[in-house]
């Protein structure tokens, strides 16, 4: 195994999954990394969870080929494969008790009674739930189940834990504080946790990676930051909160920045992503903004900034920010701003009707296919 | 709109409870002959009731050849019992676990036996048990009984596999137990109510069952045969009746046993049972 | 799996059945289903064959003359067709009787039991779990001795005999029907009856269909109740009687030929039930 190279614990290779004519997957390629808390995120009915269940063993590729730490494992059953799983709905077995339900993996590898009840002990610290070990799985809340599943994947320390929605059913609270201590959790266990979720706040507070996955297809893999500042297409940027898309025509490419015309906002310089192919000069692409990226003032814009006259629209008070629609002249759609609330002094500073300037920086742009 | 108020919906209507209760005794009636004429102190089945005896059951009791029917009924209906379950939870779990190419022929043949005549049925095994040179007995009646008791234990079976949570066998696999392990320590726990309801409810049919035993039936006889040839003789009623009495408790013991099993058994992932 | 176990690719390695095994649904599926789709195949698809092939040859004295030969059905057509017919009539009668009857407990049970539905519904069914012998046999034991030894006494067993398999398939589609359907049309104007027939029966009727062939079918070849009830009397000797006189003399091809004739008999008699039926059901809108 010394020419693996240790960024490639898990390699997906060109794995497509067909049901019928159906593409659950359609050729998902890229590797995650030991260690590494890495999300699949994506709307119902993405692929993502048909992804997951293949690196489990319960489906497997119609073509292409996964391998786990360097061996390629199409045909390895579920059970011969050093995964575990978190189920969405749990899937505690009903007619065991919390203790055997954690025992359940290890009587099956034939510990000594001992070792098995250390390790069964220790996994129920560990998501603190000692003193449970007799309830059953009707006696139990949703959050309790919930590390339950957990405890009995992770006490047989597999190198991969498998995460299918584990959130999905928590009333917010619940979630958020799960959240936390999932990552807690990874960073105890030092195991790479591949995560499924719709839930693209959750997918960024969690993750060092996300897979953003659309009708079958990975669209970008990246950081959470770089998800969020430098999505590589439409359906990402879309995807993961909000975003101003403004059609445009490229008018030249320049070191790092390609000028592009904007019907409404005159030319705006905005950096060159890594792969700007797609931006030929005089192609039409687009400029997308976030609305926290884009300011309200009154008058002049920023100093160093661009701007563009406009007159306020709806308003609406988010309480740690407000979200304006500011229609621009020349242009169909209004631009959404979000501007932070700063004192009680400054509250809802702007109103409907007011005659304002929208002012950003170039950094706040970022170049886009024209779908 | 009409000028008498409307009814309203799931209102209780006098006239259908009356005939729902009458029903009942409609369907009762005759089933009460069995014990009140099994105590009557009379060899002539007919009204009115001369006085109360319990001979009936002394002289039924005193018959060798009851005791050998009732040995051999429930001899074939263990064996046929404890075959069809295993058929029956075979397929059930082929046809709620998997997508298979073909299930609904296979449903249907495996289903066929409750939709043809049983004459039919007896006519065609007699036939080939002939030409394969089988000699009858009461394995060629058990065999049948398993034909015709396979159907009934996979519907119950499917019935109860239908909301089982795939999940939990995909966890049993994932933690790293075998297919067959995972059945014996997830899937049969579970759904045991059910099969324990399919062995007695197939047993039942297979106890009670009396044309294909009339047709596959060998040198010994079944307790059906036996009450059959009890009917053909007048003297022979009253302790038919008395027989008949037992069994009836015996089976409304066993099916509400069955049944009670079979509703705790649906209750999901929700009911607790000990392993 | 255990610490630190590395993947075991065993299985992975051949590309043998068991990996085809492990990856193809359908061929775990099958392998589950075989068994008991075996024992159909052997145990009734086969026997029902040979009785096919009997069917078209002779019976002659103590040989079996297998050269083919359309002669059985030539005298099943003409000796039997009176009992044919009775059997059928009294099948068709007992189904539809049991259901006439049986329609109105399934609707007591789904809409108006409310609370008490599992003690009905067990109750409705353990007359069917007890012997059926005797079952027939004591209403014959109550039956007006006038009645006796006539088609209608065996129209009334079975109409006793089979209560459940009308009620329990009715019970069922009653009980999927929406309720606030019914709400929905007394909310446009219609009455209790109308909505009964607009809206309940109609939803009804595959419980309805079910109930009828299910009782239909098995009741053509019935042999315990003509017997027992008719006592032996020609007058209500149904199809499954003269099979058994046939076997008794040892005719099995002249047996099979009638078995089969009143399979299909009972295949066209169930198709234009059918049929009628579903013609029946576009007239209630």
């Amino acid at each position: 195994m010394s020419d693996m190279n240790s960024g490639d614990y898990i390699r997906i290779e060109h794995v497509t999954k067909r049901f019928g004519s159906f593409h659950a997957v359609d050729d998902a390629h890229f590797s995650i990394r030991p260690g590494e808390f890495f999300s699949l995120l994506g709307p119902s009915g993405c692929g993502k969870t048909t992804l997951l269940r293949m690196i489990a063993g319960f489906e497997f590729p119609t073509e292409g080929e996964i391998y786990i730490d360097g061996q390629p494992v199409t045909g390895v059953p579920a059970n011969k494969r050093p995964t575990n799983m978190v189920f969405q709905s749990y899937a505690i077995f009903p007619h065991l008790d919390v203790y055997d339900n954690v025992a359940y993996g290890l009587r099956k590898a034939k510990l000594p009674k001992a070792e098995l009840d250390r390790r069964v002990k220790e996994a129920l610290g560990m998501i603190r739930m000692d003193g449970f070990e007799n309830r059953r799985a009707d006696q139990m809340s949703g959050g309790q189940r919930q590390r339950v599943a957990l405890a009995r994947a992770l006490v047989n320390r597999p190198k991969v834990l498998l995460l299918d929605e584990p959130l999905g059913a928590l009333d917010k609270k619940l979630r958020e504080q799960m959240q936390f201590e999932l990552r807690m959790l990874q960073q105890q266990v030092g195991i790479t946790f591949i995560f499924v979720t719709h839930d693209q706040e959750e997918a960024l507070s969690l993750s060092d990676r996300i897979a953003v996955m659309q009708k079958g297809k990975v669209l970008q893999i990246a950081s959470p930051r770089e998800l969020y500042e430098s999505p590589n297409c439409r359906e990402v940027a879309d995807f993961i909160g909000t975003m101003n898309f403004m059609p445009g025509v490229v008018k030249s490419i320049e070191p790092k920045v390609a000028v592009v015309e904007v019907e409404g906002l005159g030319l705006i310089n905005s950096p060159l992503p890594e792969d700007y192919s797609f931006a030929a000069v005089g192609s039409e692409v687009l400029i997308g903004a976030r609305p926290e990226k884009l300011d309200v003032v009154r008058g002049a814009p920023h100093p160093g900034e661009k701007g563009v006259k406009g007159t306020i629209g709806a308003c609406a008070y988010l309480g740690d920010r407000n979200h304006y629609q500011v229609t621009i002249e020349g242009r169909a759609a209004p631009l959404q701003v979000a501007t932070e609330q700063g004192d009680r002094s400054t509250l809802a500073s702007f109103s409907p009707g007011e005659h304002v300037t929208v002012s950003w920086g170039d950094n706040s742009m970022v170049l886009l296919p024209k779908s | 709109m009409s000028a008498q108020p409307l009814k309203k919906i799931g209102e209780r209507s006098w006239g259908i409870t009356i005939f729902a209760f009458l029903y009942l005794a409609f369907l009762y009636a005759p089933m009460l002959v069995l014990p009140v004429f099994s105590f009557a102190d009379q060899k002539v089945i007919d009204f009115p009731i001369k006085g109360f005896t319990t001979h009936w059951y002394e002289e039924m009791f005193a018959k060798p050849e009851m005791h050998k029917a009732l040995w051999n009924s429930i001899q074939v209906g263990v064996i046929a019992s404890l075959t069809a379950t295993l058929f029956g939870l075979l397929a059930a779990k082929a046809i709620t676990r998997y997508a298979i190419p073909g299930k609904s022929i296979a449903m249907g043949l495996i289903s066929l036996p409750l939709f043809i005549p049983e004459i039919l049925l007896g006519l065609a095994l007699l036939i080939i048990l002939n030409v394969a040179g089988v000699t009858l007995s009461l394995l060629t009646i058990a065999a049948g009984h398993v034909l015709l008791c396979t159907p009934f234990s996979m519907a119950v079976l499917v019935a109860r596999l239908d909301g089982f949570d795939k999940s939990l066998e995909e966890a049993s696999l994932d933690l790293g137990e075998s297919g067959w392990m995972t059945f014996w320590r997830v899937t049969f726990p579970l759904i045991m109510p059910a099969v324990v309801s399919s062995l007695l409810l197939t047993f039942i049919v297979s106890f009670d069952e009396f044309l294909l035993a009339f047709f596959l039936q060998g040198t010994e006889q079944t307790l059906p045969l036996y009450i059959w040839s009890g009917l053909r003789f007048p003297s022979n009623f009253p302790p038919t009746l008395a027989l008949g009495s037992i069994i009836l408790v015996v089976s409304i013991v066993l099916v509400v046993f069955a049944e009670w099993l079979r509703q705790a058994g649906t209750g999901g992932g929700k009911m607790k049972v000990g392993v | 799996m255990a610490a630190g176990t590395a993947v075991d690719t065993s299985a992975a390695k051949k590309p043998s059945w068991g990996a085809a095994f492990t990856r193809s649904e359908a061929l775990r599926g099958w392998t589950l289903l075989s068994p008991t789709t075996i024992l159909m195949v052997v145990g009734l698809a086969a026997p029902l064959v040979i009785m096919l092939l009997y069917s078209f040859w002779k019976q002659e004295g103590l040989t079996l003359n297998t050269d083919f030969t359309l002669a059985n059905y030539a005298e099943v057509s003409g000796k039997y067709y009176t009992v044919l017919l009775r059997s059928l009539w009294i099948a068709a009668l007992a189904a539809f009787f049991t259901v006439l009857l049986g329609y109105p407990v399934a609707y007591y049970v789904a809409f108006h039991a409310k609370n008490s539905k599992f003690i009905w519904l067990i109750l409705l069914t353990i007359p069917f779990w007890t012997s059926y012998l005797l079952r027939v046999f004591a209403l014959r034991v109550i039956m007006p001795e006038e009645l006796r030894a006539t088609p209608a006494a065996v129209v009334i067993a079975l109409t006793h005999a089979w209560a459940a398999f009308a009620i329990l398939p009715i019970y069922v589609s009653l009980e999927k029907i929406d309720r606030t359907l019914l709400e929905a049309a007394a909310d446009l104007g219609d009455g209790a009856v109308r909505r009964f027939w607009r809206i309940t029966f109609p939803l009804s009727l595959p419980g309805v269909v079910s109930a009828m062939t299910l009782i239909f079918v098995p009741t053509i070849g019935d042999y315990v109740t003509p017997s027992l009830i008719g006592g032996g009397k020609p007058a209500t000797f149904m199809i499954a009687n003269i099979i058994q006189g046939q076997i008794k003399s040892n005719d099995w091809p002249l047996a099979a030929t009638t078995a089969i004739v009143s399979m299909i008999m009972v295949a066209i008699a169930v198709y234009f039930f059918v049929a009628a039926l579903k013609a029946a059901s576009r007239s209630l809108r």
